[in-house]
């Protein structure tokens, strides 16, 4: 379903991409791996429109999206959970929720509100609360249903899970499972290793602005040599 | 005391008028981080337009019923065609941009309807007087003014709390890329956001065009009092631009009218006059002064 091409990107006249290729299929969870500042970030925004590809080609469901404005993108049907979460802080909890809700360009059957408050449970609580008003962790949940009320046939996530407490992880880690298995498509930046392991099908290692290695789950738990190198662990 | 009520109103009908140019302002200036000094301008072309359909038909509402959409209509163009350009610029670049504007429309409205001022009539079924307080008649046509400046406090109200669109604009103003990122068209917005300031200011034109007269230049006296209403209420906020649009009302109006009997208890006459008349007209900056030592950001800034 999303077909990213060589793409390269720039910051200014720093090069941050080059030549970035991936694929993630409908039903399948992607990963994005690499160390601090390797180009995962700058690879979900280049997806998003969010920042301009100069070369490459990115198609989602065989239409051209790298030259639409971010609005556009999103209206194909691709959901951000974005790094450091931007939740509306003038916006009450439900405000955040349903400000994108109207966005129905994506799947077929729309999340609905019980729905997703019933896979993050503490939300719903929290309903008319400001969205400065909540904990590191509520905002997190928060990030993730707001961009599943805008029905995206791919979520992507970037660093869901980081400076969260082991509890509040594993409720997100949760979450994306109960995802997983009703079909939802997802591309995940994380670091924490073992947890990705457990729920995705297929990884992409960054390395300086370029793909070095990808692989199925098995492949990549084998590979002591790999996960050294790049990963770090 | 009759005296000092019928004042209270005078200055609550400013301030409305004051609101209903300040609204559209701080929301441009807060949302979009441009400053727009041509904001005025759409103040006079809502009183010419008015006036004109008023003197052409006999009837004041439909010169409200024309002079609305056409200023919405001319304020979304400007956005579209100069403003939208000057979005990512240094303020310097878009005071010199909007000032330009200013005398664009200045020398457009001389070109059109030359250099006379116009008058308008209060409409015929607003031309008596009321007694809100038993004793102090006031003038129908006011209170309207202060009724139409209230509903549309309400109605702006309910529609950033109520609605979704209002919902978006208040996303966009706190994060715009993300925003964008969940499917909202923020240019779109923007522009609609801009037409619906302008309109307000055409409002406000049309409501002052019986009141004052209707000539080229009458934008930037009020642009002034304007600048220093969302400055008092926080840049960006709607309910700032309220109370701070109330305050100035009331204090320049009130400033006005009893200064000089209170220099007179403490002063001779003559002087008396003279002083209280230019502390009057520094009333509102030193009000204005006095609140940002207290508040630097105004009274309720957007961003906070
Ligand atoms: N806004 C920016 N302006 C300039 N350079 C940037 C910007 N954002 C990122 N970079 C640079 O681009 C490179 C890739 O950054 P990116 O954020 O994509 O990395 P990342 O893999 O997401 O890292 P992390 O794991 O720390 O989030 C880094 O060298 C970074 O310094
Ligand atoms: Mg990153």
């Amino acid at each position: 379903m999303l077909k990213v091409e060589q793409i390269e990107t720039f910051y200014g006249s720093s090069q941050a991409l080059f030549g970035v290729s991936l694929k993630v299929r409908a039903g399948e969870v992607v990963t994005l791996l690499g160390r601090n500042g390797m180009g995962k970030s700058t690879t979900i925004k280049s997806i998003m429109g969010l920042t301009q590809v100069t070369r490459g080609r990115i198609t989602f469901n065989d239409i051209e999206i790298h030259h639409l404005p971010s609005y556009q993108v999103a209206r194909q049907g691709l959901g951000l959970v974005p790094e450091g979460r931007q939740i509306f802080p003038n916006l009450t909890v439900l405000e955040n929720i349903m400000v994108g809700a109207a966005n129905r360009g994506g799947r077929e059957e729309p999340y609905t509100l019980d729905e997703v408050l019933e896979i993050f449970p503490r939300l719903a609580e929290r309903l008319k609360n400001y969205g400065n008003q909540l904990s590191g962790g509520e905002q997190q949940m928060l990030a993730v249903v707001r961009a599943l009320m805008t029905t995206p046939k791919l979520l992507i996530l970037d660093e869901a899970t980081e400076g969260l407490a082991p509890l509040v992880r594993k409720e997100i880690w949760y979450g994306l499972s109960v995802l997983k298995a009703r079909g939802q498509s997802i591309l995940v930046i994380d670091k924490n290793l073992d947890a990705l392991m457990k729920l995705a099908d297929r990884h992409y290692v960054m390395e300086r602005g370029a793909v070095v290695w990808s692989g199925e789950t098995d492949e990549l738990a084998d590979n002591e040599e790999l996960k050294a190198r790049y990963l770090g662990v | 005391m009759l005296l000092f009520i019928e004042q209270i109103l005078n200055g609550l009908q400013l301030g409305v008028t004051l609101f209903l140019m300040s609204a559209g302002l701080t929301l441009v200036f807060g949302i979009m981080q441009v400053i727009n000094l041509a904001h005025g301008s759409f103040y006079m072309i809502g009183a010419y337009v008015a006036a004109t359909v008023t003197a052409l038909s006999g009837s004041f509402l439909l010169g409200l019923a024309v002079a609305l959409p056409a200023t919405a209509v001319i304020g979304m163009l400007v956005e579209a065609i100069v403003l939208r350009r000057l979005y990512k610029k240094e303020h310097v670049d878009q005071v010199l941009a909007t000032f330009g504007l200013i005398m664009f429309f200045n020398e457009l409205t001389r070109i059109i309807w030359g250099r006379q001022p116009l008058f308008m009539d209060v409409p015929s079924w607003l031309s008596g007087s009321v007694e809100l307080i038993p004793g102090i008649p006031y003038p129908s046509y006011r209170i309207a003014v202060i009724g139409v400046g209230l509903l549309v406090a309400l109605f702006l109200y309910l529609m950033f709390t109520r609605t979704r669109i209002g919902m978006q604009i208040r996303a966009g103003a706190s994060n715009r890329e993300m925003a964008g990122a969940l499917g909202i068209n923020i240019r779109l917005l923007y522009t609609l956001v801009f037409g619906l300031g302008t309109l307000l200011a055409g409002l406000a034109g049309v409501m002052a065009g019986p009141i004052l007269a209707v000539e080229a230049g009458m934008g930037e006296s009020i642009l002034i009092l304007t600048f220093v209403v969302i400055v008092i209420g926080g840049i960006g906020s709607v309910r700032g631009a309220f109370i701070g649009a109330l305050l100035v009302g009331m204090v320049d109006t009130l400033g006005r009218a009893f200064l000089p009997a209170l220099f007179r208890m403490f002063l001779s006459s003559a002087h008396a006059d003279g002083v209280a008349a230019s502390v009057a007209s520094m009333s509102i900056y030193i009000l204005m002064a006095i609140i940002l030592i207290w508040r630097p950001q105004g009274l309720l800034p957007a961003h906070s």
